[in-house]
């Protein structure tokens, strides 16, 4: 229907207005940069901001000397697998209860509490728990992940056209053919909302473990570096973290455009 | 093959009640094509759902081949009035859908299916997925994957409804012979009365809200049809007149 009008019609503005735009952020960057290295040391302490080439400087030699790659390595491990742990149980947990109205209302109101309690506060029990090592971290991660995965397979499942699982078992589908073959690709693209708002949790779960209590991470660099009074190094690790968050988001997108082709061309 | 037995169908929704379909009484035989024409939103569907084990009547029985409908009715093939493909599905993986379903290895499904996409002209877009298909071609492709389903009887709900008059004709025309070839029970539900009288052998007319069984006309037009031109003769006239002579007093009604 509409697939041909897409292809052809926005898409000489689109892309002339794209490259453009890439310019002007560009322009917008090192505007902030001038600024900043302006104003610091003049208007502002250069205590409280630091400035852009200090902060440069630190960045090069963490990658030299490559101490960065090692906790840059730990968070991401500790986020990925809080992701991918909270990611399976959460949507293991929302189709079921998604599939079974008993279990749903029985647990409503203890989900409903867990949800509702700040998952950072959990942070000392999980160390008390899973030990000062990268277990930890994982554990909170994946709390802060699972729920927000939860809520929304949860929500895609009860929101499955009912026509649809109708037509199947109309053609003899059986129970698990039909949670197979309807209702878990239909509650896909809710399932990778939630995947995808859950990314920067993951990593927020991991950082915020590495802050608590550890010596490996980004988050370990960064207190490490607020407590040295080394405004430059904090600065240096927030670049790094929102490099990878913005990374983690990407490989979402590549994921998802994969393999939810046919919304891909609705669009 | 399907007794309707005095079905009753009351909805309570909240606080109020709708009475969709009362007291429908009708014994359809096997290889009869029954079609149900009435007013739109006048408990049609509903009855269709009540033969496909969606709803269970209020009250009465659904009998299919002597045995009371209580479930799914998985004998039949439904055609609902809005498509009901899987839109993560290509054509060719919807169409093969029931096959899949019954664990048919997936060489056999694909010629099987691809040989139906021909049949009811969908060649080329075995690829394509739901939403990039015109709304006869999505028509089309729930016609061709209850052929492939096999079922012995057909559920129609407004198949045609949304397709223009000339593309109607070709369907109409397509539906004949597939069912003629397979031996197909259909009961057809249409508000379209030109549709009602070319295709049934019964034509059931329908009152408004709450559906009952106003008129019952025997269409003895001889078979096979020919589609294009059975409206222009006299026999078609008479029986088109006689319908809308009852079916106009449910719309006249309306207008108050």
């Amino acid at each position: 229907m509409t697939v041909i009008d897409e292809n052809l019609v926005p898409a000489t503005p689109k892309e002339t207005g794209g490259v453009s735009m890439v310019l002007w952020q560009t322009a917008l960057g090192i505007a902030i940069l001038f600024v900043w290295q302006g104003a610091s040391g003049r208007l502002v302490d250069n205590f409280f901001i630091s400035n852009p080439i200090d902060v440069g400087r630190r960045l090069l030699e963490w990658t030299l000397n490559g101490s960065i790659f090692l906790h840059l390595w730990w968070t991401v491990y500790a986020t990925m697998l809080g992701f991918a742990i909270g990611a399976v149980i959460g949507a293991a947990l929302g189709i079921w209860l998604g599939l079974s109205n008993f279990a749903a209302r029985l647990l409503n109101p203890y989900l409903n509490a867990l949800n509702a309690l700040p998952k950072v506060a959990l942070a000392p029990l999980f160390v008390l728990w899973f030990g000062l090592g990268i277990n930890s971290k994982i554990a909170l991660a994946a709390v802060l992940v699972l729920f927000l995965v939860f809520l929304n397979t949860y929500a895609g499942v009860k929101q499955v056209d009912q026509d649809l699982v109708d037509g199947a078992r109309l053609m003899r589908a059986t129970r698990v053919q039909v949670i197979t073959k309807v209702i878990v690709p239909s509650a896909l693209s809710w399932l990778f909302a939630g995947l995808r708002v859950s990314v920067p949790y993951a990593l927020i779960g991991a950082v915020l473990g590495e802050m608590i209590a550890s010596n490996r991470g980004l988050g370990y660099l960064v207190q490490f570096s607020g407590a040295q009074f080394d405004t430059a190094g904090v600065f240096a690790v927030l670049i790094v973290i929102a490099l990878l968050a913005m990374l983690l988001n990407l490989v979402v997108d590549l994921v998802q455009n994969r393999m939810e082709r046919w919304r891909v061309v609705s669009r | 093959m399907i007794d309707l037995r005095h079905i009753s169908k009351t909805f309570h929704q909240r606080d109020q009640t709708i009475e969709a379909v009362r007291d429908i009484n009708v014994s359809i035989a096997q290889r009869e094509i029954v079609a149900v024409i009435g007013p739109s939103g006048c408990g049609k569907s509903t009855l269709l759902n009540m033969i496909a084990g969606l709803y269970a009547p209020s009250s009465g029985a659904v009998i299919y081949k002597g045995k009371q409908v209580t479930d799914v009715n998985t004998d039949v093939g439904y055609m609902t009035q809005k498509d009901n493909l899987l839109p993560w599905r290509t054509v060719r993986d919807n169409i093969a859908f029931p096959l899949e379903l019954a664990g048919v290895p997936k060489p056999e499904r694909k010629a099987r299916a691809d040989a139906v996409i021909r049949h009811v002209g969908l060649d080329g877009f075995e690829n394509r997925y739901t939403h990039e298909l015109s709304g006869g071609m999505r028509k089309r492709a729930c016609l061709a994957r209850m052929l492939l389903f096999g079922a012995e009887t057909a559920l129609l709900d407004e198949p045609f409804a949304a397709l223009d008059a000339q593309l109607k004709l070709v369907m109409h025309d397509l539906l004949l012979k597939l069912a003629a070839e397979a031996g197909q029970t259909i009961l057809l539900v249409t508000h379209d009365l030109m549709e009602a009288v070319t295709l049934a052998d019964r034509v059931l007319v329908c009152t408004r809200r709450p559906a009952m069984v106003a008129l019952e006309q025997r269409i003895e037009l001889k078979r096979p049809r020919d589609v294009l031109n059975v409206r222009f003769t006299p026999e078609f006239k008479g029986y088109y007149d006689s319908l809308w002579d009852r079916l106009r007093l449910e719309y006249k009604e309306e207008r108050v």
